[in-house]
């Protein structure tokens, strides 16, 4: 008899006031009992339009029969089938949005949906504690393929086509492994511990890792395919342009880039106080826009010591980070200064930013996309005080590889072209994530990469 | 991992370093940078490339002990390894198409300036070269400019060699002597190259100047190392190194130079004290 609680199981996590003065793990996983209670609550829907819902189509009610059953590894079993990055995706997707957002419990009265993404996370980490089974390693089919980017697109495809018997070798330009699950999603929302060790499954697939690697300007693509050998190419280089707002005083010393400042904290530690790498440790910090990487950026701020107020020209509806993004932001006291819009950054005599000037800013009629068009409020300008403002507007893709690199069609936003296989207009390079899209979420780039991977078999298996 | 091939103590705060990197040999042209960590959990620090041996497959980098990682790496020795370099990084310095050209260079900016000069000298330029340094002590790479150069003016601050005196005034007497030069191409401390661009702007000279910003990844991803040249936002590490020296805003870039410049002198003497106590024992 399924579980009729309306509610789900609410996710056990630190303190608010505890943890926005730490970078460890806000959530803390369901214990197994919570899990299978949670478990419980799946109706397992003959129609499943849970798998609908989810960018890599995991058998979402199979796998929660099983941990109905208490057969965790089982569970793990069905979810890798479909995904390469469990531990990740069950804490970064946006699965109010995707799975858990077709959810059939959602159409009762004030019921909400089985937390699917939590029981996706409790697997993984059940698995990642206690199974001592390593991966197989398959029998190699004798083609090459090089993986350009080590991010979820990245690792996604090479993940995919390892276990096919490819041998694979990802490029990173970084240092270490994982784009921008390593250098932009904060430790507090995904351990860079959990991170390595998918990575790691990946290299016991045979996958090798190649940091320190720049295709576009260490190697080429070209180089690739006549040097190297490759049969194919996978480019998953990310989004790479941080944009800012065009303004006066964006170049003062103490405005920067969302990117800038979670790399800083994220891929080179500087939170740390034995880091080397500096950092700003602001008193007031204005963050500029009101998706999930301004949340990031916000949380980040707040646990240097500052207080922070997250500028959004529409308002707190119009947000478009994850709901729970944005509650954890509010509990841990990041103040939302919503329609308003930055129109000047001020200085002080050494050129150090003291203030964001702002304007109020009022809903205007839908636009193309749907979305209100938020508008000026004339003479409603006011500062907020900073000596920090952090840009979080969105990237563009990384133009390296466009400037570099023949015979790939590009758009107008500069993402590359593919077809519904993940190929571009060069025959055996593919693309998918951010590189194809612009900025976008992890599961869809994953979608992207598991994409690609079976265009490239398709092509080389012929 | 990458092997440092070769030491040599310069000066006493100047060191080059020849890295095992074949593949950024290869590919680097006179212009280039790279970014290197000296440890495992290290900050990324940008350093221009001096010297580019495709055949060895080696490059080589001078760098100036200035801070925490600079003083980390004075430590390793020749046989030692590098966790990371990566590049060659920004695009190379245009040297071909010139008739006649000055370089200029501040201080350890003459490793920069040196492979910049010597591929001017090899791409067909008469090439005349003015380098300031504080004092004839820090002087480098005077054999190596001197060989590749037309003309070569030494300045440093005190008198104690060459000329005294700045390098400004050596560039302007060039000119006003009359020399037509296609191209000015300066590297050293901003402060210097501010001044390089103001000594050649009322003559119209075209001055091109190798910025070297704070940055962290270098590939175009953080934005740190930006820069206003003429007007518009421009990124370091994928439009430059090199800019137009008479369009850009030096005050700002000057004053992002600096942010950090409080934390690299505590953490500075922070790993020095580090290093006397390992010593001490």
């Amino acid at each position: 008899m399924a579980n009729m609680a309306p509610k789900k199981n609410p996710m056990p996590s630190q303190d608010p006031q505890v943890r926005s003065t730490n970078f460890d793990e806000v959530a803390l996983g369901y214990t197994e009992e919570m899990a299978v209670d949670e478990a419980n609550r799946c109706l397992g829907c003959k129609t499943r339009p849970c798998v609908e819902g989810c960018p890599v189509n995991i058998s979402i009610p199979e796998f929660i029969a099983k941990v109905q059953e208490k057969d965790y590894e089982g569970a793990y079993k069905i979810i890798t089938q479909s995904s390469s990055l469990p531990a990740v995706c069950g804490r970064v997707c946006p699965q109010e949005s995707q799975c858990e957002g077709r959810c059939t419990r959602l159409k009762m009265k004030d019921g909400e949906s089985v937390g699917i993404g939590r029981l996706e996370r409790f697997v993984a980490d059940w698995h990642n504690e206690h199974s001592t089974e390593k991966p197989v390693k398959p029998a190699s089919n004798g083609h090459k393929v090089a993986v350009i980017g080590s991010g979820p697109a990245g690792l996604t495809c090479a993940g995919d086509l390892a276990k096919k018997g490819y041998d694979v070798t990802i490029f990173e330009a970084l240092h270490t492994p994982g784009g921008v699950l390593v250098y932009g999603i904060p430790q507090f929302r995904l351990p860079k511990e959990i991170v390595a060790k998918e990575i790691d499954g990946l290299k016991e697939l045979g996958v090798k890792v190649m940091t320190d690697t720049i295709v576009g300007r260490t190697i080429d693509v070209d180089e690739l395919f006549t040097e190297m050998g490759f049969e194919a190419v996978f480019i998953g280089s990310g989004a790479g342009l941080p944009m800012f707002m065009n303004i006066p005083g964006v170049n003062h010393v103490g405005v920067l880039s969302a990117n800038e400042f979670l790399t800083r904290i994220n891929l080179m530690k500087a939170y740390k106080p034995e880091s080397n790498t500096p950092i700003v440790h602001p008193k007031k910090a204005v963050i500029v826009g009101g998706g999930n990487v301004a949340m990031d950026a916000a949380r980040c701020a707040k646990r240097l010591g500052a207080e922070v107020f997250v500028v959004y020209r529409r308002g707190m509806e119009e947000l478009p980070a994850r709901k729970e993004e944005v509650e954890h932001a509010i509990e841990e006291g990041i103040i939302f200064k919503t329609l308003c819009n930055p129109v000047e950054l001020l200085a002080d005599e050494n050129g150090n930013v003291r203030a964001a000037r702002c304007i109020k800013m009022e809903l205007g009629e839908p636009d193309a996309s749907g979305r209100r068009s938020p508008k000026e409020v004339p003479g409603s300008e006011f500062e907020i005080e900073a000596d920090c403002v952090i840009m979080a507007l969105g990237t563009s893709p990384n133009p390296l590889i466009r400037h570099t690199t023949e015979g790939i069609e590009f758009n107008r936003k500069g993402g590359i072209v593919v077809n519904e296989e993940g190929a571009t207009s060069r025959e055996g390079v593919y693309a998918g994530g951010d590189a194809v899209t612009g900025a976008a979420t992890v599961i869809l780039a994953m979608g992207a990469g598991k994409t690609a991977a079976k265009g490239i078999d398709e092509a080389l298996s012929k | 991992m990458f092997k440092i091939v070769r030491k040599d103590e310069l000066r006493p705060m100047v060191t080059l370093y020849e890295i095992e990197a074949p593949m950024i040999a290869k590919k680097a042209h006179p212009g280039q940078f790279i970014i290197l960590r000296v440890t495992e959990d290290g900050e990324r620090i940008p350093l221009t490339i001096s010297h580019i041996d495709p055949v060895k497959g080696t490059i080589c980098i001078i760098v100036q002990t200035v801070g925490s990682t600079t003083e980390q790496l004075k430590r390793k020795q020749a046989g030692d390894f590098l966790p990371d370099v990566v590049g060659p990084l920004g695009k190379p310095t245009e040297t071909k198409g010139f008739k006649k050209v000055m370089v200029v260079g501040g201080g350890v900016g003459c490793a920069i300036a040196y492979p910049v000069l010597k591929q001017f000298h090899d791409d067909g330029a008469e090439v005349h070269a003015v380098v300031g340094f504080r004092n004839k002590d820090l002087v480098i790479l005077e054999d190596d400019i001197r060989a590749a150069s037309d003309k070569l003016i030494i300045c440093t601050d005190d008198g104690s060699y060459g000329r005294k005196g700045v390098v400004t005034e050596a560039i302007k007497e060039l000119i006003e002597a009359g020399n037509e030069y296609d191209q000015v191409f300066a590297v050293g401390p901003a402060i210097m190259m501010k001044f390089v661009c103001k000594t050649t702007e009322p003559y119209g000279v075209k001055t091109i100047v190798s910025m070297s910003p704070i940055m962290i990844d270098g590939t175009g991803m953080c934005g740190g190392c930006r820069l206003s040249v003429g007007g518009e936002m421009k990124f370091a590490c994928v439009d430059g190194p090199d800019f137009d020296g008479h369009l850009i805003d030096w005050d700002n870039s000057m004053a992002r130079g600096r942010m950090f410049k409080d934390f690299e002198l505590h953490k500075h003497e922070e790993t020095c004290n580090l290093y006397k106590m390992e010593e001490a024992k």
